[in-house]
């Protein structure tokens, strides 16, 4: 296949990032998505799979490393200079301005573009989906959370981006609307956009992945095509299966998803030391 | 003579809410009390005396009033002018000391260093302009009877048609232009502004410039139906801020409203109050509002 031989659109390498220059949450971190692919990153919680991809989002200082977007070095670039750059990230939360209408939350998409072609993509996008058409002139305060995520998902597209990152899309999500945002997922890959995401729902976010990363404490642990992480009993056993048991963990620990594994790298004495 | 209260305070309340306007973007949008705002009131309130001297040299200025108007052309000229080196202002303050300190301290240091700027730009009008009132012009007006026997100014009519033009002018600004909507963005959640692709930093010198502005008209309006005076802006801080908390932050239709809640209920309190309590009222307001609505009449639920 042709993908084997193409160059990927994103590929970050070396990632030292953290939200205090002194306290790095990862530790040299290697992620690559070709174009067409959705990639998805996996691991225990704490592992740093969020701050991944708000490193390559620009929003968590790197401190050392290289990220690639076709071949252009967009390390430490501003956030807002990523969007018209081509990269559209969509975060885990608050992702729609709930106060601004549909309309208006879509003409801050295209904010970076004139002002014709900027409307005429919202005019693409409310054929693509007509429920956002339908809904322009209500707030996004209305919506439910399938059809947030839709239109925060439609807002970064109106830059037509070659790399959409996802933080767990769908997270807080019933079943269906979970499986419906997949199969959105999968035909935005199939439309050419490389795609990265963050998912909790690690199991069936593999299963429309093409490829993997997992990680643990902030390192690449395993990483290859979905179909054989899935079938990976070690993959299985540490992070699939635990899946229920990681969630209930994340929702005790709150903000401080890391003490767990900062008690992991003290007990390894070759670690860098503490990260919570 | 309820009828008069009722004018005067809808009159004093358009200046309020122009005021309030900026006070509230800022608060929202900067997320700090400034209390420097007021300031900026006073300061376009002189600044217009410097276009005001530009234009007449150029034309006598007694000559060219408008209708029935103590002004004419130059002092719109006068206006316009102010609100753009009142906004400059705005934005030499915003680089030298609110973005610099956002960036290492916390919301409390803003709202001290606002403190130390009013301070500073009130004394500077004095030092500039003197202490004793000034009029921007000498001429004397006839009042005009309006229905419910109460007497107002032509110039005073001039404010009234002038705030709702502005109001008008920013909800359209706010609700059609992409700036406008970008910085409606930027106050709800300015992390996703920013990854959306909007230059935050830009909007913000927008809303410092829409701020100064409104102050500026706000203080020029001031001195053309009372007078000018160095504490101009410092005896409406109160009042400011009680429409700009009365309204919700970052609400137009709310400082708006806000302003004119604070005037009318400032001079219909006359009524049944002695006038040395006139002041008071607007603390009044605030108790009474943060107590049911600790978020203002616009403001959203946290």
């Amino acid at each position: 296949m042709s993908r084997q031989t193409q160059k990927p659109v994103l590929s970050a390498s070396g990632i030292v990032a953290g939200y205090r220059p002194d306290l790095p949450i990862l530790h040299g971190v290697e992620v690559a998505v070709k174009a067409g692919e959705v990639a998805t990153i996996i691991g225990p919680n704490g592992a740093g799979k969020s701050t991944l991809i708000k490193a390559v989002a620009g929003l968590v200082a790197i401190s050392a490393g290289t990220v690639l977007l076709d071949d252009r070095e967009i390390t430490g670039q501003p956030a807002h200079q990523l969007a018209r750059l081509g990269a559209g990230f969509v975060p885990q939360t608050g992702n729609v301005f709930a106060s601004l209408t549909i309309q208006e939350n879509l003409v801050l998409g295209g904010i970076g573009l004139n002002r014709a072609e900027a409307l005429a993509r919202i005019k693409e996008i409310y054929q693509r989906y007509p429920m956002l058409g339908e809904k322009r002139h209500d707030k996004a305060a209305t919506l439910s959370g399938g059809q947030r995520q839709i239109l925060a998902v439609a807002r970064v597209l109106i830059m037509r981006p070659r790399l959409i990152l996802l933080d767990e899309p769908t997270a807080g999500l019933s079943p269906m609307a979970a499986a419906e945002l997949f199969q959105l997922v999968r035909a935005l890959a199939a439309d050419g956009a490389a795609i990265l995401m963050v998912e909790q729902n690690a199991r069936a976010a593999l299963k429309i992945s093409d490829t993997g990363f997992v990680l643990a404490e902030g390192q690449n642990r395993l990483s290859g095509p979905a179909a054989d992480l899935l079938a990976d009993a070690k993959v299985g056993q540490i992070f699939l299966g635990q899946r229920t048991k990681a969630k209930k963990a994340a929702k005790k620990a709150g903000q401080k998803p890391v003490k767990k594994a900062a008690k992991k790298a003290a007990r390894k004495t070759s670690k860098k030391g503490a990260k919570g | 003579m309820f009828m008069q209260h009722l004018a005067d305070g809808i009159l004093s309340g358009a200046i309020v809410a122009l005021g309030a306007i900026g006070l509230s973007f800022t608060m929202k949008i900067l997320r700090f009390a400034n209390f420097s705002h007021s300031e900026l009131l006073t300061w376009g309130g002189y600044l217009a005396l410097i276009f005001l001297a530009f234009a007449g040299s150029f034309a006598d200025l007694s000559a060219s009033n408008i209708g029935p108007f103590s002004f004419g052309w130059p002092m719109l000229f006068a206006m316009l002018g102010s609100a753009l080196a009142t906004s400059l202002l705005a934005v030499l303050l915003h680089y030298l000391v609110f973005r610099r300190l956002a960036r290492t301290a916390g919301h409390m240091t803003l709202v001290f260093a606002s403190f130390g700027i009013a301070l500073l730009l009130r004394h500077l009008v004095l030092l500039f302009w003197g202490h004793d009132p000034i009029y921007y012009s000498n001429e004397l007006q006839f009042a005009i009877l309006i229905p419910g026997g109460a007497r107002v100014m032509p110039d005073q009519v001039f404010l009234l048609g002038l705030t709702i033009l502005v109001v008008v002018f920013l909800h359209l600004f706010l609700t059609r232009s992409r700036t406008g909507i970008a910085m409606r963005g930027v106050a709800e959640n300015p992390e996703l502004a920013r990854i959306t692709g909007v230059n935050v930093d830009w909007i913000i010198i927008w809303v410092w410039v829409i701020g100064a502005s409104g102050a500026a008209i706000s203080g020029v309006l001031y001195g053309l139906t009372v007078q000018l005076r160095p504490e101009l802006g410092f005896s409406l801080i109160l009042p400011l801020f009680a429409a700009a908390i009365l309204g919700g932050a970052g609400s137009l239709y709310g400082a708006v409203l806000g302003g004119l809640i604070v005037g009318l209920s400032e001079n219909l309190s006359v009524m049944v109050i002695p006038s040395t309590f006139k002041p008071a009222v607007p603390f009044l307001l605030i108790l009474v509002i943060l107590y049911f609505r600790p978020d203002g009449m616009f403001g959203e639920r946290k």
